[in-house]
């Protein structure tokens, strides 16, 4: 399985918000185990989407030159669950960005109706601030997050080429 | 129209409390961030981008919770700060009471010097300068 809690953006406005969807499919192995006869999709995962959405949107605000690390969920308030079948729509947005950190706020919805809130803080990680058990790599963006906003950018630069001939 | 002292207080004690998941009677003037309200270091991030938001400030890194002093060789010797260390950072922290630190300037208590008034009198201070 690999490590990844969105499917693709939808909007994506940089510096400024950014919006993911997540289709939830039977596919997904734990979903068999959580639970065994009421499958949902575990809230943590849940926080995970919403930390990759604005986690991307962060990195992409400073241009992809530090590494973002989810430093602390400020608030996870949920109010219903996800299931097999269920589109998820992450919309995350920046509510401060300096230098060694960034807050975001974010809701998540379920088919248009809202079923957590999630508020986040990362925190920046160069070669100045970096400890010493972590890579000097850029670790957090790794090709797969970047396809991510790279399909959203063509599929954005198609639509406009094709509305321009029309 | 400027904010009363007793005021910033009160905002700040909301902050924290939003903050560290504390309760308001724990929030007195004289507590310590770590020592009595078991804030982390990810907490001070929060922390400051709370103040920012409910007080309209900018607050520049290392400003309120000065975090370079104790990389410097020259301010630190053994388990305590240099008599450079400590002035450079009372210069740098004019918004803390150093009359307990200074007197034995042990690294380890340095953390005492982070509390809820600390706070507000930075608070107080950026407001004032406005």
């Amino acid at each position: 399985m690999r490590w990844i809690w969105i499917d693709c953006f939808v909007e994506f406005e940089p510096g400024e918000r950014a919006t993911a969807l997540k289709n939830i499919t039977l596919a997904e192995e734990h979903l068999h185990d959580h639970f065994p006869h009421y499958r949902v999709m575990p809230p943590t995962l849940v926080i995970e989407g919403m930390a990759q959405t604005a986690g991307i949107l962060v990195g992409e605000a400073r241009e992809f030159k530090e590494n973002v690390i989810l430093a602390k969920v400020k608030r996870a308030d949920f109010t219903g669950y996800g299931i097999p079948g269920d589109q998820l729509r992450y919309e995350a947005t920046i509510e401060s960005i300096n230098d060694s950190a960034a807050m975001t706020s974010g809701l998540v919805l379920r088919q248009g109706e809202e079923i957590a809130q999630v508020d986040l803080i990362f925190s920046h990680v160069n070669q100045s601030t970096r400890s010493s058990e972590m890579p000097d790599h850029n670790f957090v963006f790794t090709g797969m997050f970047m396809d991510l906003l790279s399909q959203f950018r063509d599929k954005a630069k198609q639509e406009s080429s094709t509305t321009h001939a029309k | 129209m400027t904010t009363s002292r007793d005021e910033i207080f009160g905002k700040i004690r909301d902050v924290l409390t939003d903050a560290l998941g504390v309760d308001d009677d724990e929030v007195l003037a004289t507590a310590t961030l770590q020592g009595d309200l078991g804030a982390e270091s990810i907490d001070f991030l929060d922390i400051v981008f709370r103040l920012e938001k409910e007080f309209s400030i900018k607050i520049p890194k290392g400003e309120l919770f000065p975090d370079d002093i104790l990389n410097n060789a020259d301010f630190v010797d053994g388990d305590r700060m240099t008599p450079q260390g400590l002035e450079t950072l009372k210069q740098a922290m004019p918004h803390a009471d150093f009359s307990e630190f200074e007197s034995a300037p042990l690294v380890s208590k340095m953390p005492d010097l982070f509390t809820v008034n600390t706070i507000v009198t930075y608070v107080e201070n950026k407001l004032a300068a406005v």
